[in-house]
């Protein structure tokens, strides 16, 4: 306590003045020749050295000095290790972590990574820089989240750039549900599991629109005998469940218009991820400029180089690819001991990885994996992940296991002068799998369908597949030279927004994973409409709030409702859905009667379905229960399977309405049935601390629409770059600069990001120094 | 020259030397610093114990006091009013600065008392009782 409270030790020292010159001369021993860095007034460094080793061995002490705490946690929570920080509550989190393989993938990378002189080089260097921040800190200056848990910051490693990486890879590729898919094919039949969950969407508008994929596929894969029949049939439930889910909502938006479409004359590329919200931000603004590359844009904490950003010659950005890459298998072991398993006629030898997790107390949690020729065993009898009991042995097969090098793509990208050099550089990603967008100066335009993904069947891992013989393994990856990309289209422009890169019907490989097809849709309908393109029109495309999906959806439900027979509460709650103007806007009580009748409607249609499977809760995407009643007006999951009656479509919604007109009266008398009130926007703290959160943020935006606010998710960057002879870029983030929560730039920027407000992004010139917008100037030496 | 104003002019010196001595030892020292500076100057300047408590006491009472008073003044108590509602005490920063310096100054306060009667174990006699 007395450590915590002391004006001179603990929290005070963290009451950064509000006015603080972040202005020194610094003598660090790791630095080869001197180096200079700007801080703005928005606190972004522009970071001038003398050669690429020494921009990055700033750039790691930079992300040290404002954001070590929530770089180290973030390495904490990848490799299994919260319950060293919070105790036995963080056990579970903690195995599974470990059983997936997270420090086993890390730990290839690492090798991986050091194999490459160019990359081995940037690592270490960026290493170094963190650690020399590290060594020099003293007591006072701890972030005070160390002072709150009361432990104190480990040296940084390779290893932990490798995890911070795999932490993205799980949060972006990680995504599948393989378990519930499993359950609900056996118990409800795969036709009727098929209708559930379709392969495709009739809305389609893919990534990659012209057939420029009409080559012969590299790899012919065949579906193993039975795989669509016998295999599942009524026989297997499973009962695992993951501690935590990635999320089903990233995704993001990114589109690059040719400069025959704007005003300028120039190609504009603008990129909005769209992932969990948090304080500190996952983001960190920044300039890094040496001899061999000048680049802006933003940069993880706890990785080298400008991640989304631009540089003299181009800009670049990424989206989600969604596709699946990670599938189960079961495994049949000769005994309990897992000394052997049954693989391709033979008992055949397992690998042991002893996963030792520290306990608060000290005390060691020894966690004995089995590893096959698939990857870990994950879920066995010790461990089910959630509440049940689980008796089955599953190993993962995880694409993110495979040794890639994905530092090289941001080296790559930043260093880029044309459209060559993209192409070579976004190939070294292989996974997370990202749309990869690209504009240059010289006019280009592109994206790539980026990532190594397994080349699979029809279905190939939707489900646990058998683990005894090699029949049902990945037979290959789809070789390099196919990835999907379109390069100068003549629509003059391209995009993606995490829906189908490709026809998954006409495509040689199936894709996996779930799409969202909406936001793409109106995207590409307004860059095909458009011409004369401005970056103010870029700025209200990326803020558009238009909800598309309600726009294809509440003609059916105002045409259902019996609006005769309606009470006159009932009658209100039916005039605001019908007057609504189809936008998230914050005070439309609309858009907060459309989703609490449509979540009703989902709930009347699907439940009986899921509690049949015990799946409740985990309902289809809502682009096939629309599809469904816009194709057919008696959609067979209409009917409720409970009841003797056949359920018509006037009923369920006429039913749906009135529950949810019950719920919205209830919302209304308290205030909240504003849009902003209901999504209820929270940036919260990671680690879950609600005075260093912000919460309730009253904004406008939600799921389905181009600006794709939710309620702990959202556009985390938004960046406009204009590829004029001078680079105009705008960009904002809901965050600040500093990791500090006492510091003024802890959280500066949430409410102009709420707001619908950019800042210019500075891409700054060497003779500048001078410049009002340089409020504080660290000049560095060699020790 | 009073015995009264011997005993205030020791009283008040030892509050402004532990509170400048405490100061020096948060640049150098853990945060336990202040108790070690209460104890040596309790058994350097001879005082009858309560009063020694005092001196220890009010010496970090004030130091912390302004110090902290001083720094969220600076930072506009964006971070005192944070841990103050982390400790559910609303956003109350005043209850959190006085909190701050009357724990600093308990702990300034006993050792104070321990380094007072120390030194009557070790100078049994009048001139420990001066007053």
């Amino acid at each position: 306590m007395g450590q915590f409270l002391s004006p001179q030790h603990g929290f005070w020292q963290n009451a950064e003045p509000v006015d603080k010159d972040f202005g020194q001369d610094l003598q660090l021993a790791g630095l080869k020749e001197p180096a200079e860095v700007y801080l703005d007034d928005r606190l972004v460094p522009h970071v001038f050295t003398a050669n690429d080793g020494d921009a990055y061995y700033i750039q790691g002490y930079l992300h040290a000095k404002f954001r070590l705490w929530q770089m180290e946690f973030q390495t904490y929570a990848a490799a299994g290790r919260i319950s060293e920080l919070i105790g036995p509550k963080g056990l579970n989190y903690d195995r599974e972590k470990r059983r997936l393989g997270m420090v086993w993938a890390a730990e290839r990378a690492v090798a991986e990574m050091e194999k490459d002189p160019v990359s081995k080089e940037e690592a270490d260097a960026y290493t170094a820089g963190v650690n020399t921040y590290i060594a020099n800190l003293r007591e006072s200056e701890l972030p005070i989240e160390y002072k709150l848990l009361g432990y104190k910051p480990e040296l940084w490693s390779n290893l932990k750039t490798a995890l911070f990486l795999k932490f993205m890879s799980l949060d972006l590729a990680g995504y599948e549900s393989d378990f519930e898919y499993s359950n609900l094919r056996s118990l409800l039949g795969y036709a009727t599991f098929n209708k559930m969950f379709p392969i495709s969407q009739d809305s389609l508008d893919p990534i990659i629109p012209a057939d420029t994929l009409n080559r012969t596929p590299g790899i012919t894969v065949k579906a193993p005998a039975g795989s669509d029949s016998v295999y599942l049939q009524g026989r297997d439930i499973f009962s695992v469940e993951e501690v935590r889910k990635p999320s089903r909502d990233n995704g993001s938006n990114n589109w690059a218009v040719s400069g025959i479409k704007t005003k300028s004359g120039s190609p504009i590329l603008c990129n909005d991820p769209h992932l969990g919200l948090n304080l500190p931000s996952l983001w960190y603004e920044m300039q890094l400029s040496c001899p061999s590359f000048n680049a802006y844009g933003v940069t993880f904490p706890g990785a080298p180089g400008v991640i989304i950003g631009f540089n003299d010659s181009c800009a670049f950005g990424f989206t989600n690819a969604m596709r699946d890459v990670r599938d189960y298998y079961e495994i049949h072991f000769k005994d309990e001991s897992r000394k052997e398993y049954w693989y391709n006629g033979q008992w055949t030898p397992t690998d042991f990885r002893f996963e030792h997790i520290i306990r608060k107390d000290s005390t060691e949690y020894i966690d004995t994996v089995a590893y096959t020729v698939f990857g870990p065993v994950m879920y066995d009898k010790s461990f089910s992940g959630g509440r049940r009991a689980n008796t089955k042995y599953l190993a993962v097969r995880w694409k993110a296991h495979d040794a890639g090098n994905e530092l090289m793509i941001f080296n790559g990208l930043d260093h880029a002068r044309n459209y060559t050099d993209y192409q070579q550089s976004v190939k070294w990603l292989h996974t997370p799998g990202q749309n990869a967008i690209f504009a240059s100066k010289n006019g280009d335009i592109a994206i790539t369908a980026q990532g190594e993904f397994p080349a699979k069947w029809m279905r190939q891992g939707d489900f646990v597949m058998p683990g005894t013989d090699s029949s049902y393994q990945w037979q290959g990856m789809i070789p390099q030279s196919e990835t999907p990309f379109i390069y100068n289209p003549e629509r003059g422009f391209v995009s993606s927004a995490n829906q189908f890169p490709v026809n998954p019907l006409t495509y040689p490989y199936y894709l996996g994973g779930e799409y969202h097809n909406y936001r793409g849709l109106i995207i590409n309908r307004y860059l095909s409409q458009e011409n004369e393109i401005g970056i103010e029109d870029m700025m209200k495309l990326q803020l558009d709030t238009y909800n598309p999906f309600a726009g294809m959806a509440r003609p059916i439900l105002l045409k259902n409702i019996d609006s005769s027979s309606l009470s006159r509460d009932e009658l209100k709650y039916f005039e605001i859905l019908k007057h609504w103007d189809l936008h998230y806007e914050a005070d439309a009580k609309g858009a907060s009667v459309f989703k609490i009748t449509w979540d009703s409607l989902k709930a009347i249609v699907w439940d009986d379905e899921l509690a049949k499977a015990n799946e409740r809760g985990f309902y289809p995407v809502n682009s096939t229960l629309l599809e469904g009643i816009l194709r057919d007006s008696t959609y067979e999951f209409l009917d409720n399977i409970n009841t003797p009656v056949k359920e018509t479509l006037r009923q369920d919604i006429n039913l749906a309405f009135r529950k949810a007109v019950a719920t919205c009266k209830n919302l209304d008398r308290d205030g909240k049935l504003s849009w902003g009130k209901l999504k209820a926007t929270r940036i919260e703290h990671l680690a879950n601390l609600d005075p260093f959160s912000r919460l309730d943020i009253d904004n406008s935006g939600g799921g389905y629409a181009i600006n794709a606010v939710r309620n702990d998710h959202g556009p985390s960057w938004r960046m406009i770059v204009q590829l004029t002879k001078n680079t105009e870029a705008y960009g904002i983030y809901p965050g600040g600069q500093s990791g500090n929560p006492g510091s003024v730039y802890y959280d500066n920027f949430v409410d102009n990001w709420a707001n619908g407000k950019y800042y210019p992004l500075w891409m700054m010139e060497k003779n500048e120094e001078t410049d009002k917008r340089v409020k504080a100037i660290i000049r560095v030496t060699r020790f | 020259m009073s015995q009264d104003f011997k005993f205030m002019s020791k009283y008040i010196l030892s509050i402004i030397v532990t509170a400048l001595l405490a100061f020096v030892s948060g640049l150098y020292m853990p945060w336990w610093g202040i108790a070690v500076v209460a104890f040596l100057v309790s058994a350097a300047i001879p005082q009858r114990p309560a009063f020694s408590f005092l001196s220890g006491f009010l010496g970090v009472f004030l130091l912390w006091e302004v110090l902290a008073w001083w720094i969220d003044n600076k930072n506009n108590g964006i971070l005192s009013q944070k841990v103050s509602s982390l400790f559910g005490m609303g956003s109350s920063t005043v209850l959190l600065i006085v909190i701050t310096s009357i724990l600093g100054a308990l702990v300034a306060g006993f050792a104070a008392l321990a380094g007072s009667y120390l030194r009557r174990l070790i100078y049994p006699g009048p001139t420990a009782v001066t007053p």
